[in-house]
């Protein structure tokens, strides 16, 4: 059943979009009509019910990649010195920002081309993860919840550990999409400073951690047992060493 | 373009690469054509940036989004712009890691049932519930005047009901 309002003030109060007369106007309507309040308790339902099924989908990384590699060739390359370079891709993701200021070159040990190009997916995704809402499908420190989370959702079992005593506190995890292949991500807090973990299974021997740096990110990339982890972060290296060794522990 | 505007435009339309994929992925149906002209949609207003003189910039990037969609489904699929209500019209699998992975099965009733409405219904819907534009954007987006949002929105929101109800009914039927 339908009332006139239906089609009108109805969908306007609701999404909260009246003047503040027509809404009152609407209320005084709602206290008599036996249809509207029905209709406005389904379309709540229904709203909240499209939010819970996390219909939206955020744009991958690789769409992000070659957005910015459409947009490169544009500028002659003279004009656009790196540092500007770097300041639209903090543009883009807006909290860089705040690491360009304290952006440092570091002296990075050389790593090979699958590490570079690796690196540079998982910091877009680092990136990305900072903007809101992206950074947890699970917000919670408490590893079980965590694991519980994952289970089902991957096919290899996850590490999933809290190292609050040490300094790092588990915010959470999420799936997220490198190299085409779904990884699983932890999500780690210390000192104003996020860490993203992305874990996924290899076929690769145990390596050593390689260090690299990249738009003012750090990272950490190791392999053990059959599986590949690689840490980034806006903190210094050596907190993302600390973070490495209690992963190997 | 200059090294000026180019700027402008990695601060003002870039953050919006998520809303402008996101679109195109509800419009089309389909990930790997959104990624496609999404691609095309963000050149197109690199190339005419120029144009746009401040105001909001997700809801001028989502229009230039949502004509470079229909006028790619002119060209690739143009039945479906024909078709009114298509229950039988099911969208193929999209397997992204995600899909595969969570095995949600209200996400997977609901976003059967956007699929199924027409094109310029699911638009309204996804701008509305999933973007979070306000009436003023939406009517920007769309092109239509503000004071058909409202009327728009309510027939866009009872046939998602219906869509819904009537899969409910459908599974119910297979069940018995």
């Amino acid at each position: 059943m339908r009332c006139d309002f239906s089609d009108s003030l109805l969908q306007g109060y609701f999404d909260r979009e009246l003047s503040t007369a027509s809404a009152a106007e609407f209320e005084r309507h709602l206290q008599h009509c036996v249809h509207c309040p029905v209709e406005l308790v389904d379309m709540d339902l229904l709203s909240e019910r499209l939010q819970l099924a996390r219909l939206y989908e955020a744009a991958p990384a690789s769409l992000r990649k070659k957005i910015y590699a459409d947009l490169r060739p544009v500028v002659p390359t003279t004009t656009m010195s790196r540092p500007l370079l770097w300041h639209w891709l903090a543009a883009a993701a807006a909290l860089l920002l705040l690491a360009i200021a304290g952006w440092k070159v570091n002296s990075v040990p050389s790593t090979d081309d699958y590490q570079v190009e690796l690196a540079e997916e998982i910091v877009d995704a680092h990136v990305h993860s900072l903007q809101p809402g992206h950074l947890t499908d699970i917000s919670s420190n408490d590893e079980q919840a965590v694991k519980g989370w994952f289970k089902g959702r991957l096919a290899f079992a996850l590490p999933a550990r809290d190292f609050a005593n040490e300094g790092f506190a588990l915010q959470g995890g999420r799936l997220d999409v490198v190299e085409d292949r779904s990884v699983a991500v932890l999500v780690y807090a210390r000192t104003g400073h996020l860490f993203n973990v992305f874990i996924w299974p290899t076929r690769e021997r145990d390596t050593s951690p390689r260090l690299g740096s990249r738009q003012g990110y750090q990272w950490v990339d190791w392999r053990k047992g059959r599986m590949e982890f690689c840490a980034v972060s806006d903190a210094p290296t050596s907190d993302l060493q600390q973070l490495q060794r209690l992963f190997m522990n | 373009m200059d090294a000026e505007d180019r700027l402008r435009f990695e601060q003002l339309v870039l953050p919006h690469i998520d809303a402008a994929f996101n679109l195109a992925r509800w419009l089309l149906r389909r990930r790997e054509d959104a990624e496609e002209v999404a691609q095309e949609a963000l050149l197109r207003a690199c190339r005419f940036f120029r144009g746009f003189h401040g105001g909001d910039a997700r809801a001028w990037l989502l229009r230039i989004v949502r004509n470079t969609c229909y006028s790619w489904l002119e060209k690739n699929r143009p039945r479906e712009l024909m078709v009114e209500f298509d229950e039988e019209l099911h969208p193929r699998p999209i397997a992204t890691p995600e899909s595969i992975a969570i095995a949600d099965e209200d996400r997977e009733r609901l976003s059967r049932a956007l699929e199924s409405l027409p094109p310029r219904v699911r638009e309204i819907l996804v701008l509305r519930e999933l973007e979070g534009c306000s009436y003023k954007e939406i009517a920007a987006v769309m092109s239509i005047p503000i004071g058909t949002v409202m009327s728009s929105l309510s027939r866009a929101r009872r046939q998602l009901f219906s869509a819904l109800t009537s899969s409910n009914h459908k599974e119910a039927g297979r069940e018995v």
